[in-house]
């Protein structure tokens, strides 16, 4: 028998008549909605919402589940996504009464716990990556990247410096460009020198008057580390410039270095990669940013103060850019990611660093005379493979859809956009060694099969829930809501 | 370190695979003049044990809503959430997955996105929903942006009755992309002032963003605003703003009043306060936009043997593959909160999610009629769902204080928002506001000065 049972949608299932709730008691006399919103009132139930008994509910979830791979069940190793281990007693810790069950309108008086926690993380961030202050605001990474370039925005007009570039480099994820813009800034690509680092001769041709700053990935997607780190922002504050690093892959770096030793002057940290709280099938995350004193004076309100009495949002912050959220942020998630922190404490955070570093380079090492490199350099936490050498037509796509076969999911693909074909793999620190060989031998398995056998890997995967899915048609005939048949 | 699996032999022989001797030297490529030299400024690791009291001791030292009646709602809203939500959030193959990217891998989190955007679209009375934006306040600003991409104009109107944190965020979006925001009036009843908006759009505008129920809880006539909009191309897009997503059970859906976008915050649906967040944004629209909508779609396919799946679709509007001429700039959004909504939604049917909304209408009444006795009137009389503002007898302040004392959560200053009305106050009641806890806070109220 499949593990997987076919699985039709909630509309499918709908049975009038059953329950899936039962709700509280009645205390009050009920209201005649009719009378008091006449022909504002609701005309017809909402149709598409489902009948269905708890038990209904719970089974399809379930069987829905169990057509998902995760971390749980084994190696996720997509590039530039850290999928490490999420603890469970992070889970438990957020869902305790005092914190899950607070409002955020509540009396600072009566939220000094809650505020304890957003000054503890706020602290340790700003120790991890050697700034000065920071707002737990933006709700994932993107939206952090947006606030880091806002504050840089900010602190140009505020001294009416104006700017209208950020440069980017070609390696970076597409947020950096989008969130730039979103800012109102042209971004300029700058090209990436034959070592896969920026190439310092290029930006001090084109640093100028003109830009606003740089944005920089550190390590870059390739795994690489900017050699040339504290060259690069000593030639872009030459200029006036500011340098934001994306702390996507701050998981390589922890106790190691730090961004704020180099000279940059904000960044953002996504606590869903590096701070272990749960990617969720994409969210919530929390993408707070951290900065250097200058920029201070702009980040989002409202800002946590300590005072003897203890802690209160000041609101009253004149030249903030503004709120980037209805409240403070992802607070639940901050909860995980403070406790993932006393968990590891500074020194287990550093061998955290030290061990995604250990199993991305002896995934490299037993790897690279399988698969070709895309560039030849030192790598830390991640190593980009290129389709280089595939046999019989075999593509990266292919490749990466035959691991699942194999009881894995694919490692990030077509990215990098500089690298030909693209396998980014990132195994993170919480992978077991073993677990690590057992995804050597697969790759060369199917390499084996890429010679052998090329159609059996072109046309996979073939033991997972779904066979290849057409997405052509999916976009070019775009069905996103359930119409009876 | 028990997240580290590695023993100090494994790790000494993947070392000696890779010609090293000690962990530091993995990061020879680090220059030496930027490596830290000292230990992080962090306190010592801490046992499991000793972390579980720490936070309980935090917990406690936080007076929440448990057990603690409460009036406040501007924009978080107390609901009851049924055991299953939590239950189904904590199987590991939905929490511990990542973005589906590789969907067949991921029909679980593909085909629940597909019944999110179902349901949401129905109650929206819209066409399309999309996957999740991180909370209401930067829907809205994503909705003015859409706007502005369609009608390719720079003015957005904002309706001042709009929740502030809300008008905050769209500011700070559009600020910096030359966009003018400019504010729409409120009128003695509390609505959009109708005759300000025709005289503001006359002059070209892209959007039109308004609160249903705005932030006094008065519910909106959006027919009304619709018919005050010009037609052609003149017509800017129309976006009904929710930030009590339970309304829509009850209130005629903003998509069947004229209304192009529809968007806001339904973390009433399955989700806890948790302080203000995680939250879950959605953006519901018409067809005819969905290739200028932000965030994430999932669409219906056919796998190799001709079965139905999901995948995500549309994405050549997104940041991963556009770069900088994306819709936004969002990637990871609100996909666990998306769950929850999805599993409460299924839990309580089309019937129970309407007799809910009755009951917070209900309930919302029924202190309404409580404080009336005593003297405090409401600011407006239009009709309210599960919030309404009142003009106090004394100051909010004295209020909350008077609330706080009898433990008890009071409602929300209006004077700091909206200077106009000293002794205005925003007042909620939900499915868990006791009956007994109203008539006590109406004494309360109806004693101060």
């Amino acid at each position: 028998m499949s593990r997987f049972l076919e699985e039709p949608l909630l509309f499918e299932k709908d049975r009038p008549g059953r329950v899936g709730v039962c709700l509280c008691t009645k205390d009050v006399p009920t209201a005649d909605a009719e009378a008091l919103l006449g022909p504002l009132a609701r005309k017809e139930l909402p149709a598409r919402l489902p009948e269905l008994s708890e038990v209904d509910v719970i089974r399809h979830f379930t069987r829905l589940s169990l057509m998902n791979y995760a971390v749980d069940y084994g190696l996720y190793p997509l590039g530039s996504c850290t999928m490490k281990y999420n603890p469970k007693i992070n889970e438990d810790v957020a869902r305790l009464e005092g914190l899950a069950n607070l409002h955020p309108l509540q009396d600072d008086r009566d939220a000094q716990g809650a505020l304890e926690i957003l000054w503890t993380l706020e602290r340790a961030l700003c120790a991890v990556s050697g700034m000065d202050a920071c707002s737990l605001q933006p709700a994932a990474g993107a939206q952090g990247e947006f606030t880091g370039v806002q504050l840089i925005r900010a602190y140009h007009e505020d001294r009416a410096d104006r700017r209208e570039v950020v440069l980017i480099p070609d390696s970076a994820h597409g947020t950096n460009p989008a969130s730039s813009h979103m800012s109102g800034y042209r971004v300029e690509e700058i090209r990436s020198g034959p070592d896969g680092c920026v190439d310092v001769q290029a930006l001090r041709a084109r640093m100028g008057s003109d830009v606003a700053g740089i944005m920089l990935t550190v390590p870059n997607t390739l795994g690489i580390f900017e050699r040339n780190i504290r060259e690069v922002c000593e030639v872009v504050h030459a200029q006036g410039g500011q340098v934001y690093v994306d702390g996507a892959n701050l998981n390589a770096l922890m106790g190691i270095t730090r961004p704020g030793d180099w000279g940059a002057d904000v960044m953002h940290i996504n606590l869903h990669k590096t701070f272990s709280t749960p990617h969720g099938g994409g969210g919530p995350g929390a993408g707070p940013v951290a900065c250097k004193a200058h920029l201070e004076p702009f980040l989002p309100r409202p800002v946590l103060v300590k005072e003897d009495g203890g802690f209160r949002w000041d609101h009253d912050r004149p030249k903030s850019i503004g709120k980037v959220h209805a409240f403070y942020g992802n607070f639940l998630v901050l909860v995980r990611a403070l406790a993932y922190i006393e968990t590891m404490g500074g020194e287990g955070l550093k061998a955290a660093s030290q061990m995604a570093v250990l199993n991305a380079n002896y995934l490299r090492a037993r790897l690279k005379d399988h698969l070709a490199l895309g560039f030849d350099g030192p790598t830390l936490h991640e190593v980009v493979f290129c389709d280089k050498g595939l046999p019989n037509g075999v593509t990266t796509l292919d490749l990466a859809k035959r691991l699942i076969d194999y009881g894995f999911h694919p490692p990030t693909v077509y990215f990098p956009l500089i690298v030909h074909g693209a396998i980014m793999v990132e195994p993170t620190e919480t992978e077991p060694r073993e677990e690590l060989d057992r995804f050597v031998e697969a790759v060369k398995a199917i390499l084996a099969e890429a010679a052998s056998d090329p159609e059996k890997v072109k046309g996979a995967p073939h033991e997972a829930f779904r066979r290849r899915l057409d997405e052509v048609s999916a976009a070019r005939n775009p069905v996103l809501t359930y119409t009876p048949r | 370190m028990r997240y580290l699996p590695q023993s100090p032999e494994e790790i000494r022989a993947m070392l000696d695979v890779l010609g090293l001797s000690r962990a530091e030297d993995l990061f020879a490529s680090v220059p030496e003049e930027v490596r830290l030299k000292a230990p992080l400024d962090l306190p010592a690791a801490v046992p499991e044990c000793d972390l579980v009291e720490r936070f309980i001791g935090r917990s406690s030292r936080n007076r929440s809503l448990t057990c603690r009646p409460s009036f406040l709602g501007a924009g978080a809203y107390a609901h009851f959430v049924p055991s299953v939500v939590n239950h189904v959030l904590l199987r590991s193959e939905f929490y511990t997955a990542y973005t589906p990217y590789q969907p067949e891998l991921a029909q679980g989190t593909l085909q629940a996105i597909f019944e999110f955007q179902t349901m949401m679209a129905d109650l929206c009375g819209m066409e399309v929903c999309n996957a999740s934006l991180y909370d209401g306040a930067s829907a809205a600003a994503e909705a003015a942006l859409l706007a502005a991409r369609v009608k390719k104009g720079r003015k957005v109107l904002v309706a001042r009755s709009l929740h502030p944190a809300y008008r905050e965020v769209v500011r700070t979006y559009l600020g910096r992309l030359d966009l003018d925001v400019e504010e729409l009036p409120f009128g003695s009843d509390g609505r959009l002032d109708l005759a300000a908006l025709k005289e503001r759009v006359a002059s070209g505008a892209a959007a039109v963003l308004v609160g249903q129920p705005n932030f006094f809880g008065v519910v909106e006539d959006v027919g009304a605003v619709a018919g005050a909009l010009p037609e052609g191309a003149e017509r800017p897009l129309l976006a009904a703003v929710v930030t009590e997503a339970l309304s829509l059970a009850l209130l005629e859906p903003p998509g069947r009043q004229g209304a192009d976008v529809v968007c806001g915050e339904a973390r009433s649906f399955g989700l806890p306060l948790g302080y203000g967040g995680p939250n879950l944004g959605f953006l519901a629209a018409r067809k005819a936009h969905v290739r200028q909508m932000p965030g994430r779609l999932v669409g219906e396919t056919k796998d190799h043997l001709g079965r139905r799946g999901f995948v995500l679709t549309l994405t050549t509007r997104e940041q991963h593959i556009r770069r900088e001429k994306a819709t936004s700039n969002i990637c990871t959004n609100q996909g666990l909160c998306m769950l929850a909504a999805v599993v409460y939604l299924a839990l309580m049917g089309r019937k129970n999610l309407r007799e809910l909304a009755l009951r917070n209408l209900s309930k919302a009444e029924y202190l309404k009629a409580r404080l009336k006795g005593k003297g405090i009137t409401p600011l407006f009389s239009s009709p309210t769902f599960n919030e309404f503002a009142v003009t106090l007898k004394g100051t909010p302040e004295q209020a909350s204080e008077a609330l706080r004392k009898a433990q008890m959560v009071g409602g929300l200053d209006l004077s700091s928002p909206y200077p106009e009305f000293p002794r205005g106050y925003l007042l909620c009641a939900t499915e868990q506001t006791p009956r007994e806890a109203m008539d006590r806070a109406a004494e309360i109220l109806g004693g101060l000065p």
